[in-house]
């Protein structure tokens, strides 16, 4: 089976943010980039697949020069070759354009199969799986907790508030990961060895046949108007007694009678 | 001209989910900042009652849409039905609930219709007929004021922020057909939790448990069970194999916005902050006086969690009896 893995490069959850000084974007040196961990579970269940029933499992990730260290670090995981879309009229493009692009580079290979991250952890937009979708024509399926390939169909568990729903959908369809799904296996050393000989290759947006005019930063449909911290709450108020009882009393007469919550 | 407020609601097994009364009560204020009038829709099949539960939230007209295609939600059909309406609304805002089915069917539709979409907002203002909404982004490390170019805004709205307003108005019901055109998606099978158990991300209460408790969540249970409240976990404790995924707070689990979130034995974790600083009010029991938790709670208490959780339950009782 040809699958198709949408990968993208983002800070590690743990990264501190900073806003950067024209207030609409983030200070990008001293963060420590990953691969969205969305995506390392789209990989892991792609490799899974192509190890039960053959095939091709290919990495289409956009950003800049960076971003090839994440297709890398997915193809010392296992998988077989990457496309980097590397172009800097596409740097800063909103969820749609983003989509647009990768459709526009799936278009040009065999595919029957595309997985992604439910959300990337960087602008949490949770669209642009389902835009991809939308410009390949094919069915979505998200936040899928599990898999299984029927005769040209795919079955999906896709997790809902206080449940799960089961989604056949007929290939070529997409589908997204959630937390479940399975767990993501590590780059061995020989993997990473041969990662390094797996052929990657580089796009451009004029490549893809798009406009990169429509695209960009300065193109967005969404813009950016400001970044701001969340709001400060009010320093804590620590609550004191002498026993577990007495702390207890007065938290909840606290909660009960000051901020009326109970 | 495209113009006026389209707000889709969201219903399973014909009741209304929470989230749909904040998306009418929002799409109500934003259509009087504009000076324009709301119009929501309701999607299932059987429905037809259901939508008089709508009116006092202040919609000018209310769609029906009844179909045995739209029983279960699945992408396509509901994605298709929504692009037909629009095309005949021709609304300047869509307002959705940013749920699990809001996420990916607002997905979707922008696609369809090339429209820019604001996901999970927890604000929305307006400045010169334009909205400014406000999104978390970075797991809530960062909110970004947007603003959203072109003749149509979508804005999908997180659950449990915005508030839930009654407006006295007149207001006009419809039916309307289904165009659900080619559809390649089947809803096979439903399993959803049984009993009681309030859903996480619309709880007004949620008792959390981190790596503090060692895998016990019995008194966070019967503490969250007495306030009426979801259990939630750190991701720790989900690596733990403590609490199931489906549980877990954080950056890469669920975002919930209680009105009041108990975090008992989390240190506070970037990630899981993520998750929960747009709760309301947060409390933090914590052994550890230094635990960063408490920089981002309203109320703390140095404590065991085994002992305090019981206590407070019991002091629960005492308010409530």
């Amino acid at each position: 089976m040809e699958i198709v893995v949408l990968v993208k490069q983002v800070p590690d959850t743990e990264s501190l943010i900073e806003i950067d000084s024209d207030g609409v974007s983030i200070k990008k040196q001293d963060i420590k980039w990953v691969m969205n961990p969305y995506d390392e579970i789209a990989v892991e269940e792609a490799l899974q697949i192509r190890e039960a029933q053959g095939g091709t499992v290919t990495i289409v990730s956009m950003g800049g020069q960076k971003a090839v260290e994440t297709i890398r670090t997915a193809l010392a995981m296992g998988a077989d070759k990457g496309i980097h879309i590397n172009d800097p009229a596409a740097e800063g493009s909103d969820a749609l354009a983003t989509a647009k692009i990768l459709a526009a580079a799936l278009k040009e290979i065999p595919f029957e199969l595309v997985i992604a991250g439910h959300r990337a952890v960087d602008e949490d937009n949770y669209q642009v799986a389902a835009g991809v979708a939308e410009f390949l024509g094919i069915p979505q399926v998200s936040m899928v907790v599990k898999a299984e390939l029927l005769d040209g169909k795919i079955k999906c568990q896709r997790t809902i508030e206080g449940g799960t729903v089961t989604v056949e959908a007929s290939l070529p369809a997409l589908f997204t990961t959630q937390r479940g799904l399975n767990e993501p296996r590590y780059a061995s050393l020989p993997g990473i060895m041969k990662a390094k000989k797996k052929p990657v290759d580089v796009k451009t947006v004029a490549d893809l046949g798009i406009d990169a005019a429509s695209v960009g930063a300065a193109n967005r449909k969404v813009k950016i108007k400001a970044l701001n911290f969340p709001p400060q709450r009010q320093a804590v108020k620590m609550i004191q007694g002498e026993t577990a009882q007495e702390k207890a009393a007065e938290l909840v007469r606290v909660l009960h009678e000051e901020a009326k919550l109970i | 001209m495209a113009q006026g407020v389209f707000v889709i609601t969201e219903q399973r097994d014909s009741a209304f989910r929470k989230v749909s009364f904040e998306a009418v009560s929002e799409g109500r204020r934003v259509a009087d900042g504009l000076g324009a009038e709301v119009t929501a829709v309701v999607m299932g099949s059987g429905i037809e009652g259901l939508a008089a539960a709508l009116e006092k939230y202040g919609p000018d007209k209310i769609l029906v849409v009844d179909d045995s295609a739209l029983a279960d939600y699945t992408t396509d059909a509901y994605t298709n039905v929504i692009a037909e309406l629009v095309k005949s609304v021709d609304p300047a805002v869509i307002i959705l609930g940013a749920s699990a089915q809001g996420k990916d069917l607002s997905a979707r539709l922008a696609a369809r219709l090339d429209a820019g979409l604001a996901m999970d907002c927890t604000a929305i203002k307006i400045e010169n007929g334009n909205l400014t909404c406000t999104r978390p982004m970075f797991g809530g490390k960062i909110f970004a004021d947007v603003q959203i170019d072109g003749p149509l805004q979508m804005v999908a709205i997180r659950p449990n922020v915005m508030d839930i307003t009654e407006t006295a108005k007149p207001c006009a019901t419809e039916k309307v057909a289904a165009q659900v055109g080619e559809l390649k998606t089947t809803v096979a099978e439903k399993s959803m939790d049984t009993g009681d158990k309030v859903e996480l991300t619309e709880a007004d209460v949620v008792v959390s448990g981190g790596r503090g408790t060692g895998g016990n969540f019995e008194a966070i249970e019967q503490l969250a069970a007495a306030l009426g409240g979801a259990v939630g976990a750190s991701r720790s404790a989900v690596d733990e194999g403590w609490r199931p995924h489906s549980d877990q707070v954080g950056q890469t689990g669920k975002v919930v916005s209680p009105g009041l979130y108990i975090a008992c034995g989390i240190s506070g974790a970037i990630q899981h902050l993520a998750g929960m600083s747009t709760s309301k009010y947060i409390v933090a029991i914590n052994k550890d006086a230094e635990a960063p938790i408490f920089s981002k709670a309203d109320l703390g208490i140095v404590g065991d969690l085994f002992e305090m959780v019981p206590a407070i339950a019991e002091e629960m009782k005492k308010i409530t009896s």
